[in-house]
């Protein structure tokens, strides 16, 4: 898994570094504190993180999709979605296809998730399939394959691990304390009096308390900004697959204007969305505690993009945020990129390209809720048949002609 | 003795670059090689996917039998001349992307035919094969010029040199204002079979 880690994600692997201490450090304090023992503290500390590690890599993607409500789908349930997944496939250099998933809410969101290279998967709600044309569906989907193409999905996995055993750690350590501080507190009060070196437990159970309470918010903060840079290359990725930034530019424009919220997404699940979905207006632009840089950020940098490759979206970047980098130079060999024009329909074409998405999408709720459809043969109109029907043919309401069901599934 | 160690370590540690840097440049001209058959594969698909447009069009579209049979003839003679020589190959893949555009416009005039079912699947099968033609020249001149790179880069070309690695050539368009249409100029062969003998 590491020898594809590019330069990019060095800084992004010393961050998740920092976390490993993070949890070492509160294992080794907490184990002195609270055992009387560092050892013991460290290898509680190993023990949790190693269980949570193996359920994450054995079965972390499948809990992901399940918990966000989302459905596998094949070529013949949304032709276009598959057809640009397999497109943005090919412009990554992917190996395997990823899975595709649909989430039935209509909130406007997508994720990428995986455990390892063979188990990949791209999640999009039927609210954005419904709103996005082909260009700007491109562009998203691309952003989520670059996720997957730059390993953030395993590395954010490993981050949420750590995140997660951090945060176990210090919440029944404090529940343990705060119980053992009423029981026994005449013993360990004596028992520290009575030792030599007083100054120095006093010290550690300081340091080990003050670890309790800061160390899950340090690491979220950690876990957080590592979410953040990871959203930008993975726009800046997406830009180059597509050579068309504008496409994901005014997709992720859509997904401001609309603000509901996906309704199974929980604090753990966010960071793996295109967008914030607990994005609320009037959020401080570079808060400590987002999972996803703002929109309207993001939009102008992929705006002012002059070529499609990754030097131009840095070049953007310095431009709209004015300081700082986001890329390793190391990364930023190759001259400009050129763009790509625009493949949606005319003006005229819109309307009409609208209402067959939504037709599309609604043509799939159906098919998933085990409803058939065929078409009349006669005059072509779409007949829908409820599960429960079971007649060996079907009459067409419009023509009247009567129609064979198959009745082979 | 010391001499003879040193001497020793210094040849095990040049071999050891020289066996990583030709694998890895084995590695890249496989990953060129892939790309190159990517592109093919949807080149073929395109092929079949013209006879089912043509069929499906052919009941609504009895006053353009003339823009019809231009698109099939161009896609069997594209097909024909698929294993033939390279410029003949580029001349007709792109006479194909040009008839299928003109027979696209055409369609704009047939609004049954736009709410035809087994047409909006054509299309959308046939834009999206398009866009994969693309993708996939794409994917294949950024990996030629991964491979390049190597090849001509210090110290990595003393090897690609030594070993007869060869650069690749780009798979270049010739009219880039025009998307759909995949006017390419095929190099004599599969570029990346370029390799040691």
């Amino acid at each position: 898994m590491w020898e594809q880690i590019r330069s990019n994600q060095i800084r992004s692997m010393l961050l998740v570094v920092l976390m490993g201490v993070v949890l070492l450090l509160l294992g080794f304090f907490l184990g002195s504190i609270l055992l009387e023992s560092p050892t013991a503290g460290l290898v509680i500390a190993l023990v949790v993180w190693g269980i949570m590690n193996l359920v994450a890599f054995s079965q972390g993607d499948s809990i992901v999709l399940s918990v966000a409500g989302a459905r596998k789908i094949g070529p013949q349930d949304h032709p276009r979605l598959y057809n640009i997944v397999e497109e943005m496939k090919i412009a990554s250099g992917l190996e395997r296809m990823p899975d595709v998933y649909i989430i039935d809410d209509p909130a406007l969101n997508a994720f990428a998730t995986g455990r390892s290279k063979d188990h990949t998967a791209v999640a999009i709600t039927t609210g954005l399939l419904d709103k996005l044309n082909r260009d700007e569906l491109q562009g998203v989907i691309a952003h989520e394959m670059s996720h997957i193409k730059n390993r953030d999905v395993q590395l954010m996995v490993l981050a949420s691990v750590l995140l997660g055993s951090i945060v176990i750690l210090s919440w029944y350590a404090s529940r343990m304390l705060f119980f053992s501080g009423m029981s026994s507190g005449n013993r360990r009060s004596s028992s520290s009096s009575g030792g030599g070196g007083g100054a120095a437990q006093l010290i550690i159970l300081v340091v080990g308390l003050v670890l309790m309470i800061l160390a899950p918010i340090v690491a979220q903060i950690i876990y957080f900004g590592i979410s953040r840079k990871r959203e930008y290359l993975a726009d800046a990725s997406g830009a180059l697959y597509t050579r068309y930034p504008e496409g994901l530019a005014s997709a992720l424009e859509k997904l401001q204007t609309n603000n509901t919220h996906v309704q199974k997404a929980n604090k753990a699940t966010a960071p793996m969305y295109i967008s914030n979905p607990f994005y609320k207006k009037g959020i401080s632009a570079n808060d400590l505690f987002s999972t996803h840089p703002p929109l309207t950020e993001r939009i102008r940098i992929l705006r002012t993009m002059s070529g499609a490759g990754y030097a131009d979206y840095e070049k953007s970047y310095e431009q709209v945020v004015k300081g700082g980098k986001v890329m390793a130079a190391a990364s930023l060999t190759g001259q400009t990129v050129p763009l790509r024009a625009a493949t949606a329909g005319t003006k005229d074409g819109e309307y009409q390209e609208k209402v067959n998405r939504t037709r599309e999408t609604s043509d799939l709720m159906w098919k998933m809720n085990n409803y058939k459809t065929l078409e009349c043969e006669n005059c072509g109109t779409r007949l829908r048949l409820p599960p429960s029907y079971n007649q060996p043919s079907v009459r067409c309401p419009h023509c009247g002609a009567i129609n064979e069901v198959d009745t082979g599934r | 003795m010391l001499a003879v160690i040193i001497i020793g370590v210094i040849i095990i540690v040049l071999l050891i670059i020289f066996v990583s840097t030709y694998n890895s440049l084995v590695g890249l001209r496989n990953q060129v090689k892939n790309a190159w058959a990517q592109i093919d594969v949807q080149l073929k698909r395109r092929y079949d996917l013209i006879p089912n447009l043509v069929e499906t069009v052919k009941g609504y579209m009895q006053h353009e039998r003339q823009t019809l049979e231009a698109v099939t003839n161009a896609r069997n003679l594209a097909q024909s001349l698929s294993g033939a020589g390279v410029a003949d190959r580029a001349k007709a893949e792109g006479e194909l992307s040009g008839a299928l555009s003109r027979l696209l416009a055409v369609v704009e005039n047939y609004p049954d035919l736009k709410a035809n079912q087994n047409f909006l699947a054509l299309q959308e099968e046939l834009t999206s094969t398009e866009n994969k033609i693309s993708f996939s020249r794409q994917y294949y001149n950024d990996e030629v010029l991964r491979y390049n790179n190597k090849t001509q880069m210090f110290p990595s070309n003393v090897i690609a040199g030594m070993t007869g690695f060869k650069a690749g050539e780009f798979f270049e368009v010739k009219n880039e204002t025009e998307r759909e249409a995949v006017k390419v100029s095929f190099s004599s062969n599969p570029p990346a079979s370029t390799g040691p003998k």
